[in-house]
């Protein structure tokens, strides 16, 4: 064991940590819909649409949980990655901040059901103890950030993987789950607001202008970190993978 | 193979230092004022429809932007230590496995 290698290592993640602090620390808003930013009938319609999501992903997550005790550390990397990603509100090309969502990584090693789950649990905290997002619209906001982004970014790795790129497969996860998170979060809103001349589509141009575009960098940013993660995992947890790599192989 | 570890290292300084160029660089080349981009498409809502109120309010307001900052610092040190415990663990026991043989 080379004597320098833990340092490094541990100012690697010192580093990283920092940063993200950092970037969290700069007072902003963030994203995803408002309380009360959604006519009920709206806050309705999508609770009920993302609520099957949500059973379906309890029931893979406790599947994968009690077949493999060994992957749970995995699993709460994974959650934790989303976690960190969501708090994160960081300055975009068009001088307003946005957060990634940090839902790629688990999509890829999981798959997109479980990190319903994640995701649902990271809006819960964010709309209920930051007052950022909100219970009437978690609905809204779980369709897009946990039911889009992931299944998304799932059929972009799956992708990935039929032209033999798996890396290139990880990176875009990550970057159109992200991306597609912010897209649908523009449909949502263009939905309960069409303009007066133009309708749904004029106000989608202009939901989307706002968090579309905004989100582009960001997608890259977090496309990288979750490289940076991925990387770690496989040299030091590739009996994971391999079990995973099973686990995907049999459904 | 410790070469290839090296490069590996290398690799993951590139993408922490492009990810931070890519976040850091607006705020240097742009101007604005980095308001979130929901409170954007708030302001695009009233635009839109100048006689909608929202129609309920959060349920716990917070007491001002340094709490909300502290508060999604917490949230960010929470996730980080986790990802860093367990990379950190993963990394232990493959180095003690390494040590064994």
């Amino acid at each position: 064991m080379k004597k320098g290698n833990p340092i490094r290592q541990f100012s690697v993640v010192t580093t990283l940590v920092f940063i993200l602090l950092i970037t969290a620390a700069s007072p902003a808003w963030g994203m995803h819909i408002m309380e009360g930013f959604l006519p009920l009938s709206w806050a309705i319609f999508w609770w009920v649409l993302a609520l099957p999501f949500f059973v379906l992903g309890i029931r893979s997550l406790s599947k994968t949980a009690r077949e493999h005790p060994e992957l749970k550390l995995l699993l709460a990397l994974v959650g934790a990655f989303s976690f960190v990603l969501s708090a994160l509100k960081i300055p975009s090309v068009t001088g307003s901040s946005s957060h990634p969502t940090g839902t790629g990584l688990g999509v890829v090693l999981f798959g997109p059901s479980v990190m319903t789950v994640m995701g649902s649990l990271v809006l819960l905290f964010q709309a209920v103890l930051l007052a950022h997002g909100g219970l009437t619209t978690l609905g809204a906001n779980v369709f897009s950030m946990a039911v889009v982004g992931p299944w998304v970014g799932f059929g972009t790795y799956r992708f990935g993987m039929k032209i033999g790129r798996e890396k290139l497969g990880v990176f875009l996860a990550a970057c159109f789950g992200s991306m597609a998170t912010y897209l649908m979060t523009s449909i949502q809103l263009a939905l309960a607001f069409p303009a007066a001349s133009g309708g749904i589509f004029a106000s989608f141009t202009k939901f989307a202008g706002i968090f579309g575009l905004t989100q582009i960098p960001l997608s890259v940013s977090e496309g990288l970190l979750t490289i940076l993660v991925w990387n770690w995992l496989r040299s030091f947890a590739s009996e994971e993978l391999r079990i995973l790599k099973l686990l995907k192989a049999n459904t | 193979m410790s070469s290839s570890k090296k490069s590996q290292k290398v690799n993951n300084l590139i993408l922490i230092l492009t990810a931070v160029i890519i976040s850091v660089s607006p705020v240097i080349f742009v101007k604005g004022n980095f308001n979130g981009a929901d409170s954007e498409a708030q302001e695009m809502i009233t635009l839109i429809q100048p006689d909608y109120q929202a129609w309920i309010e959060p349920m716990l307001e917070l007491p001002g932007k340094e709490v909300e900052s502290l508060l999604f610092a917490f949230q960010a040190a929470i996730g980080a230590g986790i990802i860093g415990y367990v990379i950190g663990l993963y990394r232990g026991r493959k180095e003690a496995k390494h040590q064994e043989l």
